[in-house]
């Protein structure tokens, strides 16, 4: 009947039209892939290459510039076999305020001593006792991908004006 | 009593009196024979317990403080050089070996009666068993330390900025001994709340000028005065 012959046809369009949309997508998904990036190592995960020499780290206690002001500025000095637990946290005993004066280490940003309030403390906030989540050494190897970071100050930004 | 008492005189009757049947050359050389195998034997017992091998032989050693030595600069590292337990933790001179020896009973003790023969009860017990160590060492001045290092033979060209500046300031100077900043240099720390760094300049003389300040110092001071002055 023709009421039939309707939802009929329509089941029909419908399977036609979700068949379709399956094949763009799989299509669409691969043509996709072909320009995604691809696995970076040696072309054959399943061989066993020569192993690359460990990197030396770069130790020299210079202060290196920071990228952004908000930086956490990079260690410049050794860091090995420090201990960094909730026993005990060798950073804070050379950089805490009261350690600074016989340490001569720099002292850990106020920031460090703020909760997430922005409320001053006494001592440094339990948020940052673990230095190595965000400061790190440097190795002296070359960096595994291109980077095209600017400086904000090469970002343009317009002079005020003078009088 | 009476029955020790009698014991006491039956011995002393015999000891008293000349050897009837034993010749006199007999008695004195093996008298002296007898005293260099027990000499002998005796530091040869005292050797072993001296030994790395005979300190992790308790599970208590071996899976707590030994583990944790051995991912530390004191046990690999660029030249080689390894300390075990008996370098750092028993005196090199006889005398003082022998007091070490002594007050090791106490350890012994401690493992009879599993004083910290679970991890728990290690961990309990860190604090108090470093406090023992560091006491220890700052008592006799590092000296176990300086069984291997020494700070006239320190080639401080060779080491950081960083730590030749503080090795001047207060090595040589006499100012610290190894221990007071080189806590945790072979195990793990225990809870340090409360044990400040050794570089810490006590309240009292902050403000003032430091033990170590030189002539250099008061230069510095007196120029920066007068460039202040000049402004």
């Amino acid at each position: 009947m023709r009421s039939q012959d309707r939802t009929r046809s329509m089941i029909l369009r419908r399977r036609l039209a979700v068949a379709l949309a399956a094949c763009v997508a799989l299509t669409g998904s691969v043509a996709l892939a072909q320009q995604a990036a691809e696995l970076v190592g040696p072309p054959d995960p399943t061989k066993t290459v020569p192993a690359e020499p460990l990197e030396d780290w770069v130790i020299d206690d210079i202060r290196k510039m920071r990228a952004y002001p908000e930086q956490p500025p990079i260690i410049p000095h050794s860091i090995e076999g420090y201990q960094l637990s909730v026993n005990a946290n060798r950073c804070m005993t050379c950089h805490k305020r009261e350690f600074t004066q016989g340490s001569g280490a720099p002292m850990i940003s106020v920031t460090h001593y703020m909760n997430r309030d922005g409320q001053m403390l006494a001592d440094v906030s339990p948020r940052r006792y673990f230095c190595t989540e965000c400061h790190v050494p440097q190795a002296d190897v070359e960096p595994l991908v291109g980077n095209t970071f600017i400086d904000m100050i090469h970002i343009g930004s317009q002079p005020a004006e003078s009088e | 009593m009476r029955r020790i008492k009698r014991l006491l005189i039956r011995v002393w009757h015999l000891v008293s009196r000349p050897a009837a049947t034993l010749s006199l050359g007999f008695l004195t050389l093996g008298g002296f024979v007898g005293g260099v195998i027990f000499w002998g034997g005796f530091n040869t017992a005292l050797e072993v317990t001296n030994t790395e091998a005979f300190c992790i032989s308790c599970h208590e050693m071996e899976n707590n403080v030994f583990e944790e030595l051995t991912r530390t600069v004191h046990f690999s590292n660029r030249s080689g050089v390894r300390a075990s337990c008996p370098d750092c933790h028993v005196p090199h001179d006889w005398t003082d070996k022998i007091a070490r020896k002594m007050q090791a009973s106490k350890e012994v003790w401690g493992h009879l009666f599993g004083t910290i023969n679970t991890r728990r009860k290690f961990l309990d017990h860190r604090r108090e068993l470093a406090e023992h160590e560091w006491a220890r060492l700052k008592a006799n001045d590092s000296l176990e330390c300086r069984n291997c290092h020494s700070e006239v033979a320190m080639d401080f060209s060779k080491q950081t900025q960083r730590a030749s500046e503080i090795h001047t300031r207060y090595l040589i100077n006499g100012e610290a001994t190894c221990i007071d900043c080189h806590k945790g240099i072979a195990h793990e720390l225990p809870n340090m709340e409360g044990v400040d760094p050794g570089w810490k300049v006590p309240p009292e003389i902050q403000g003032e000028e430091l033990p170590q300040a030189t002539v250099f110092d008061e230069l510095e001071k007196r120029v920066a005065s007068a460039h202040a002055a000049l402004r």
